[in-house]
């Protein structure tokens, strides 16, 4: 992974093949709005992945077109070497997705909703059970598991998201914004998990507002109004804009947003 | 598991899921059943007073002791409740125009003449039938009840005593509809409107909670989605029927004259036809309520110009041939039928080739247009 570098500049590519994500002048127009504007990355296998920027600076729109969810208006993109246009099937196999809205059943309980999922990633039988087993375990899940999803609060609530999603053991896993919400000690313990994953193999993709969280991640992107901004690790991207932390590299770029807009 | 785990169909899991949620949203599953058992109960309450003491002016130009004994047995079934005695035609017409009466007797002067001589008698009961829904079907009823027993009660003794026959004459809706008439059709409009609202507020409701994102990440098909949605309520479509056609009967005395089987098969095409067409709102809106106003603007051609309402020959042309576009219109023929006229399925093939038409195409579309895609 090499320095942070502007969008306007292409990225000097590691080999794409190797690549757990790829993106190529990937753009979204929805309307008048262009969310996605051009996003050129990659991002390496096993690697813990932050996006950050603004609210409305296109994060969830990405994510979404990598998980096929919405079809790229233009541009190439590839997920664990799959297109994301032609092979959506595929690409659903291999990835996790925690939406940046709560996604699970509110009407189901714990243990119905991870039997559910569990059941859609191809898991049956004894293999099933093993793996709910370990889910409702690892994420402490299990005193709840008779619990209505609707009546859990926000940090549970995030687990029994993360479990379904890690279910079928996924090579890459986007989180949209996972810990928003959810208390300081529940991030931390999220986050614990997120590195034994990782350590697993698993190519990690999160989106977040907390610049504490951005710096536990091996590399950062910036995102402004759909164009990427700066890309490297945290050091790296501080360095460039001059600025002593991320937090202080984010108000600065907001605030050139802005000088753009005014 | 093997790896063809993958390609294993994953319906099971997808309609496991909707019979939990549907066992726990116990609301929704008491209106899908309580809506028509309540509407039906409702329709026969407002039959039933209108049948009770419905005003009557007699108009009797026989003035005999049979005229007179006629019209109290009508008077005692409760059905009319003699309002006053008009002279001459022009003074009924006088009485029903000005509301002062609903219903008339009219006794032609031969009346007794005829009894004595063993000819059939008639009187006549002219009923202001303008409300088809309600008035003229119950006055039918009642009008078949009092000949019944009249023919009793004027000649218990014999069995080759002369019939007297009461004719029922509508004024003002000559199809004269009886609730065994419109029963049937109800249960076509019934369903029609709960799967049709039912299916596309599913969907619509899972891209409002958000759980739709969530779902069409992982690799279960759209057909599986879209049959896991399905299925359970071509279920509910059953029960639905069942209970309407065991209430019509209790309630209204509908006849089964034909094949219940043969009505239960055939109704799968009108079934699906619906749910077809639930799905393709669906795949047309974002929100629950955008879901419930496009199936309503769906569902009123279907009630108003189906022949549920208004006869089909009695609407212009224009009308008739929305009307053949439209499932319900099918639908009713195989329902009356198959209920009233207890025909078999050679008789409504063509109806149940259309239905089938309807449903593949409207599941093609809808499957076509549905995308594992947010918006
Ligand atoms: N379905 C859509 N239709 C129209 N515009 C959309 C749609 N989805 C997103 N947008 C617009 O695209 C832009 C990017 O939105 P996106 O949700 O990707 O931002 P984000 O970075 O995830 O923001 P946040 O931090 O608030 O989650 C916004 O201006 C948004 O209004
Ligand atoms: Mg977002």
């Amino acid at each position: 992974m090499t320095a942070g570098t502007v969008s306007d500049r292409p990225l000097e590519q590691p080999e794409s093949a190797s690549a757990a994500v790829h993106t190529e002048k990937l753009t979204k127009v929805f309307g008048s709005i262009t969310a996605v504007d051009g996003l050129t990355f990659d991002i390496g296998r096993g690697e813990v992945f932050g996006m950050l920027g603004p609210n409305g600076s296109g994060k969830t729109t990405t994510i979404r077109m990598l998980c096929g969810l919405l079809k790229p208006t233009s541009g190439a993109a590839t997920v664990a070497g799959f297109d994301v246009k032609t092979q959506g099937e595929e690409i659903r196999r291999n990835i996790g997705y925690m939406s940046q809205r709560f996604g699970m059943y509110d009407d189901m309980t714990v243990f119905e909703n991870l039997d559910f999922y569990s059941s859609l990633y191809g898991l049956g039988g004894d293999k099933k059970r093993k793996r709910m087993d370990e889910l409702l375990d690892t994420q402490g899940l299990r005193p709840w598991s008779g619990q209505l999803v609707g009546t859990l609060s926000g940090g549970w609530k995030q687990r029994i998201s993360l479990a379904c999603a890690i279910a079928h053991h996924p090579a890459i896993l986007f989180l949209d914004e996972p810990t928003a919400g959810v208390d300081p000690a529940a991030r931390r313990r999220f986050w614990d998990m997120v590195y034994e994953l990782a350590s697993g193999g698993t190519t990690i993709l999160v989106t977040t507002h907390y610049m504490d969280e951005a710096a536990r991640c091996q590399r950062i992107a910036f995102l402004s109004r759909g164009h990427l901004i700066a890309i490297g690790t945290s050091e790296e991207v501080t360095k460039q804009f001059g600025q002593p932390t991320i937090e202080e590299v984010f108000i600065e770029l907001q605030r050139r947003d802005e000088g753009v807009t005014a | 598991m093997t790896p063809s785990s993958w390609r294993r169909s994953l319906l099971w899991p997808m309609l496991r899921k909707e019979f939990i949620q549907m066992r726990r949203d116990r609301l929704t599953f008491a209106l899908l059943i309580g809506i028509p058992v309540i509407q039906l109960t409702l329709f026969g309450y407002a039959i039933r007073t209108e049948v009770r003491n419905l005003p009557t002016v007699v108009l009797d130009e026989s003035r005999s002791s049979d005229s007179r004994s006629l019209i109290s047995v009508m008077e005692q079934t409760q059905n009319f409740r003699i309002a006053g005695q008009a002279h001459s035609r022009d003074e009924v017409r006088d009485w029903i125009e000005s509301g002062r009466a609903r219903a008339a007797i009219v006794i032609p002067p031969d009346f007794q003449r005829d009894l004595k001589r063993h000819r059939t008698a008639y009187a006549q009961v002219i009923v202001e039938a303008a409300d088809p829904l309600a008035s003229s079907a119950a006055i039918s009823g009642a009008a078949l009840a009092a000949s019944v027993r009249v023919n009793a009660i004027l000649d218990p003794r014999s069995t080759r005593s002369p019939p007297v026959e009461v004719r029922v004459r509508p004024w003002y809706n000559p199809a004269l509809r009886s609730s065994v008439y419109i029963v049937p059709g109800l249960i076509g409009v019934l369903l029609s409107i709960t799967l049709l609202l039912v299916t596309s507020i599913a969907i619509a409701r899972e891209r409002e909670r958000g759980t739709f994102e969530q779902l069409v990440v992982t690799p279960v098909s759209k057909t599986d989605i879209m049959l896991g949605k399905l299925l359970p309520f071509v279920a509910v479509g059953y029960i639905q029927m069942t209970s309407i056609l065991i209430l019509g009967r209790v309630l209204f005395n509908v006849p089964i004259r034909g094949s219940v089987l043969l009505l239960y098969v055939l109704s799968l095409g009108f079934i699906v036809a619906n749910l077809g067409a639930g799905l393709l709102v669906s795949t047309l809106v974002e929100t629950q309520l955008q879901a419930m106003q496009l199936s309503v603007f769906f569902l009123l051609p279907n009630i108003l110009l189906s022949g549920f309402m208004f006869p089909l020959d009695a609407m212009p042309r224009v009308a008739q041939w929305i009307s053949y576009a439209l499932p319900l219109t099918y639908y009713l023929k195989i329902l009356r039928g198959i209920l009233l006229k207890g025909v078999g399925i050679n008789a409504l093939w063509h109806e149940t080739l259309i239905l089938i038409g309807f449903a593949t195409a409207l599941i093609v579309v809808s499957v076509k247009r549905f995308s594992k895609t947010v918006t």
